[in-house]
């Protein structure tokens, strides 16, 4: 298996990622730079976390134009799972991959501590691993996590099931109290149409091992071995 | 010829920037503010002297990129550099 990790100016959480790919999977990661024009063959590519280009004009706006990303943008419509992750998620968003956009959180506070989410599909490479329903701990570490879109788009991602994760409390209810950030429905991360691209504001490689205080991660990244060999 | 942009959030879009500045000129004790948005403001020098043309370039640079346009509304005007 080989996977690629997309590296821009200012991402923070890619080494982790690469860390996390390597220990779970086996798979031999490249590191991909911003200014590359071409991914190699790849079984899987991952957006990493942190604040390319500094965040400048809008969160993950100027990621999504670097010349990787119209690259990373083909190789998505042809079929190539592609997990945003936080930062990633942002960059996906504004590169019209993912639809919507990720707003300053409505606290106005960047959000650091374990949050709840329940995996809501599990038919994405990056859940299948996981049951359907399951309520996850996972951290979320962002200032601006809270997602937005317009009512009609809201609904078509509820009616074909894209929203894939949703904060939640003990009980599994997305009540106001559980969502750390003002996203809209409670959303934490969404796929594309053809549930290939997913994105999530929380951080799966930073509890995958016990070490790290805790596995519910894991499996989003075991998900891709399992979806590979089917 | 140069661009002077403003990007603002449409209607209806959570401005919690907003918000806080409002909240803080409250504090301050200013009276009567109902109500404050913040958005952007960005100037773009051309080298395109046909404002036609120009138009032309400013609306393709604030739909590719400047202006997110699920969230953000842009308005221009053209002045002589």
């Amino acid at each position: 298996m080989q996977a690629s990790v997309v590296v821009f100016p200012g991402s923070n959480c890619d080494r982790d990622v690469k860390v996390a790919i390597e220990k779970i999977t086996g798979a031999k990661v490249n590191m991909l730079w911003h200014a590359d024009n071409a991914v190699p063959q790849t079984d899987l590519i991952v957006l990493p976390g942190g604040f390319a280009y500094g965040d400048y004009l809008r969160t993950g706006a100027m990621a999504a134009h670097s010349p990787i990303m119209r690259d990373v943008v083909a190789k998505a419509k042809a079929g190539t799972p592609v997990l945003g992750i936080c930062n990633g998620f942002q960059v996906l968003c504004e590169s019209g991959l993912l639809p919507g956009v990720l707003m300053r959180n409505a606290s106005l506070k960047f959000v650091c501590r374990d949050v709840r989410i329940k995996v809501e599909r599990t038919d994405t490479p990056f859940t299948k691993a996981y049951a359907r329903g399951e309520i996850i701990r996972i951290p979320v570490a962002h200032g601006d996590g809270n997602y937005f879109a317009d009512t009609a788009t809201l609904d078509a991602l509820e009616k074909e099931g894209r929203v894939v994760f949703r904060y939640v409390d003990r009980e599994g209810e997305p009540t106001p109290a559980s969502n750390p950030n003002g996203s809209q429905r409670n959303i934490a991360g969404i796929c594309d149409e053809r549930r290939r691209v997913v994105g999530l504001m929380p951080h799966p490689e930073r509890l995958f091992e016990p070490l790290l205080g805790g596995t519910d991660g894991r499996k989003m990244f075991e998900s891709v071995v399992a979806s590979l060999v089917h | 010829m140069r661009a002077r942009i403003r990007i603002t959030l449409k209607h209806g879009v959570l401005d919690p920037q907003g918000k806080a500045i409002e909240n803080a000129l409250a504090s301050l004790g200013f009276k009567g503010v109902n109500d404050v948005r913040q958005g952007k403001y960005i100037e773009v020098d051309l080298a395109e002297k046909d404002e036609g043309k120009a138009r032309e370039l400013v609306e393709q640079i604030c739909k590719e990129l400047l202006a997110n346009t699920v969230i953000e509304n842009y308005a221009y005007e053209l002045v002589p550099a």
